[in-house]
């Protein structure tokens, strides 16, 4: 369809409603082909919401979407046979098995290798012989992933993948998507965890209430926020303050213009960049 | 037992509408028979050759019991008393296992479990909103019945057998919400022993009363209502059985919840397949799979109830005979001057306006899988939207077609084995029963449009639209419902067989119909949101 592609993804100015709430309000996003792409917002910012689009589920109000290269709502069949799905809140048939049910999503998806399935099932631990309703939430969830992972898709869209895992399923999960990575394969990876994205994500949007507010790469995002400078003075005196980046020299002249005797002056975390952009209190 | 109280008020919050419906269905039931018999058989003669010929009909025998005299009351106990039981038990049966064992599996029993309430809260609630729900059916009875002519003392004993019923698989429910870990799985059990139950009294009462089988009758709850002879010898003793099974399954599910823990039952979960089967393939071999089990249980229901229906039309015409009223309700019910046809095409009109049903519950698993969050990861893989619901949509419409073909069928093998003509009645009622595909078609039609269009109101929406068929259908003729109202069902256009003649113009109408409903409905899918 498309000879050379270097988005997997591009959203701009989405917009989509659900009577009077307002669940997007122009939002952009753009997923390089070959990308993990962390999608970050509290909950309820609308992150579902954008994958639904995506996934032509849902049809947008306004905006331009372009997946893999077409229109999500209109060539939705074609285009899915090139991306696997992991939903945020797994449900699955109760009568049915993990082990029937992967097999069935890649039959549905047109391919599948059974080769690849077995080796996951093993790495993720899962009985593929137990009924649907007799898996705890993280099993369910590892039916999902299993599903997508074992698939040859283009793209992957991962909502919240991992909620409900345990820690050492969680490392089997990072590994599992470095591999996809490596095999040329783009991410969407919608999450809140943000140890997960900082892990995992070449670039990172962050959106709040349908909007996106930040988009970058994490060295970006660090860059564009303040830096935490703390020092205590020669005349006994302490400072801590935030320090936009431009003005670190001006700050550091004036400081040593007193004397200090320590000094330290650190990037923010990304733990405080999340903080700062989902507080409500912060404009948009 | 802390939050019994609690549980139980959240129950009734939740059920209130259905509770009383199930409470307003079995009263109006049993005194609606009352007053009939009453109209159509206002002289003693005319009840006793009612009776004579009843008696001899192991067929009718199986389906309603052995008649205790011939007075209003006993035709009432007779017509209708297994009948008020078996539906005061599904009703238990459903109302236990809904608030145990479902909502276990569901993991809102954990929910509440971690809030103040007591290990068996959920069960001893339960009990007893099954308990208040049959003393409302008792307490009605008691009061509507005397109202309708029959003698104080045996209403109340009819009432008490009837509630005691209810409460006998409440308790069976009970034990039976301890032994798996699915709700259906649980559900089906004691929906097994309920039919073991009706099988058991049938056999016993179909060999007659002096028959070698009779004793199988006291073996079942659904045998007892009669065996207390409410308005003959009046045997109140026999209300301690179902008391007594009561209390057995009672007990019984308390040691066995003693025994395990939330969230699991007794009965280990069998493993299934590691990997999927060849079947299992594609949007029609998942409908498939979700659907065939409902399906395999209306075949089976429908194949029994219509083979003994069918057996029942040979003793008709005389039964018929003893009441000019009764005979004029038939014919005008089944249209036709025999009375046996008439009985048969009412027969299969009634085959038509349940499949109509089932069709209707075939097409909405649609709604089911979407609310459920099981369309999504379908709909995201290859399998356009059109696709997935047409997957559902042939299940629904081949299984209702296979539903109207064994009910003709059965009623032809039920009715040709007693007349000698097995043969010709089994293809004669075949294309009877699927003469009524038509209608049931449209039904289905309209179920698709609703999917469709108005997705939210879809399930409401089409269960009322059943309801009013079933009341137009079969009560319609009787009340003398104006010709222009009739026409508005699609079951007043398929021909009335046997008997009636076949006109080719208004089925394919329906058919046309059919056909555009469902288009409307899959164009609306496909330009409305999901989910």
């Amino acid at each position: 369809m498309i000879a050379v592609m270097t988005n997997a993804i591009e959203v701009s100015g989405l917009r989509k409603s659900f009577g009077a709430t307002k669940a997007l309000d122009g939002l952009d996003l753009t997923v390089q082909a070959g990308e993990v792409h962390a999608f970050l917002g509290p909950n309820g910012a609308g992150k579902t919401t954008t994958i639904r689009v995506l996934l032509g589920l849902v049809h947008a109000d306004g905006g331009q979407v372009r997946l893999l290269g077409g229109d999500p709502w209109r060539d939705a069949t074609a285009l899915h046979q090139r991306l696997a799905y992991v939903p945020g809140d797994v449900t699955l048939w109760p009568g049915l098995t993990g082990g029937e049910i992967i097999d069935l999503m890649a039959k549905l998806r047109g391919g599948g290798d059974a080769s690849r399935r077995k080796e996951l099932t093993e790495r993720f631990e899962l009985d593929p012989a137990k009924k649907a309703r007799a898996y705890s939430k993280g099993n369910r969830q590892k039916v999902a992933l299993i599903a997508a992972l074992s698939s040859d898709a283009d793209l992957l869209i991962l909502d919240e993948p991992t909620s409900g895992l345990d820690p050492l399923m969680e490392a089997v999960f990072r590994e599992c998507v470095a591999e996809e990575r490596r095999n040329g394969r783009s991410v969407l990876l919608s999450s809140h965890i943000l140890a997960e994205a900082e892990a995992l994500a070449d670039r990172v949007t962050i959106i709040r209430a349908g909007r996106t507010v930040e988009t970058g790469s994490l060295a970006e995002l660090r860059h564009l926020t303040h830096y935490q400078v703390t020092a205590s003075l020669a005349d006994g005196t302490s400072v801590q303050r935030e320090v936009d980046p431009a003005d670190l020299n001006d700050v550091l002249r004036s400081l040593t213009a007193i004397g200090v005797r320590s000094l330290t002056c650190r990037p923010p975390t990304l733990e405080e960049i999340f903080l700062k952009q989902y507080s409500p209190t912060v404009p948009a | 037992m802390t939050g019994v109280g609690p549980l139980a008020r959240l129950a009734f919050r939740r059920d209130r509408i259905g509770l009383a419906v199930c409470v307003y269905v079995i009263v109006i039931m049993v005194a609606v028979n009352g007053y009939e018999f009453r109209k159509l058989y206002p002289t003693a003669a005319g009840r006793q050759s009612l009776a004579a010929t009843s008696e001899s009909n192991p067929a009718l025998r199986f389906l309603y019991g052995t008649l205790d005299g011939s007075s209003l009351g006993s035709l009432t106990v007779w017509r209708i008393g297994v009948w008020a039981a078996l539906f005061a038990a599904l009703a238990a049966v459903f109302l236990v296992i809904r608030h145990t064992r479902a909502d276990e599996e569901a993991g809102r029993l954990e929910l509440v479990s971690s809030a103040a309430v007591g290990g068996s809260a959920a069960l001893v609630a339960s009990l007893a909103v099954a308990a208040a729900t049959m003393l409302a059916v008792v307490a009605l009875l008691c009061l509507v019945l005397p109202l309708v002519g029959l003698p104080a003392g045996g209403s109340a004993l009819l009432a008490l057998s009837i509630g005691a019923s209810g409460l006998a698989f409440a308790g069976i429910a009970a034990a039976t919400a301890q032994l798996t870990t699915g709700a259906r799985a649980a559900r089906g059990i004691a929906l097994a022993v309920l039919g073991a139950a009706f099988v058991l009294r049938g056999s016993g009462d179909a060999g007659g009363p002096s028959g070698g089988t009779a004793w199988l009758t006291w073996t079942s709850p659904l045998g007892w209502v009669s065996l207390a002879r409410p308005f003959g010898a009046s045997r109140w003793w026999v209300l301690c059985l179902p008391a007594a099974v009561c209390v057995l399954g009672v007990a019984a599910a308390f040691v066995l919840a003693a025994r395990r823990d939330l969230g699991v039952g007794l009965i280990p979960d069998r493993p299934g397949r590691p990997s999927a089967s060849a079947a299992l393939r594609g949007p029609d071999g998942l409908a498939w799979r979700l659907q065939r089990g409902t399906l395999l249980g209306w075949l089976a229901g429908y194949a029994a109830m219509f083979a003994i229906c069918g057996a029942a039309a040979q003793g008709i015409g005389q039964l018929v005979g003893t009441s000019s009223a009764l005979r004029g309700e038939f014919t005008r019910l089944g249209g036709q001057s025999s009375i046996v046809d008439a009985y048969l095409a009412a027969l299969m009109l009634l085959a038509g306006v349940v499949a109509g049903a089932y069709a209707v519950s075939g097409v909405l698993r649609l709604r089911s899988e979407e609310t459920g969050g099981l369309a999504e990861p379908v709909l995201a893989t290859a399998v356009g939207r059109v696709r997935w619901a047409l997957s559902h949509i042939l299940v629904a419409v081949a299984g209702s077609a296979l539903l109207l073909a064994v009910a003709g069928a059965a009623t032809g093998l039920g009715y040709g084995l007693r007349a000698g003509s097995t043969g010709t009645e089994v293809s004669r009622m075949l294309g009877a029963g699927l003469s009524q595909l038509p209608a049931v078609l449209v039904v289905a039609g309209l179920a698709v449009l609703a999917f469709g269009l108005v997705p939210r109101w879809s399930v409401p929406g089409m269960w009322t639209v059943v309801g009013l068929l079933t009341v137009l259908q079969l009560f319609g003729p009787v009340l003398r419902f104006s010709h222009w109202l009739m026409d508005v069902s699609p079951f007043a256009h398929v021909p009335r067989l046997p008997g009636g003649t076949v006109q080719a113009r208004p089925l394919t109408w329906l058919c046309a119909i059919a056909v555009v409903f469902s288009l409307g409905g899959l164009d609306a899918l496909r330009h409305r949101d999901i989910g």
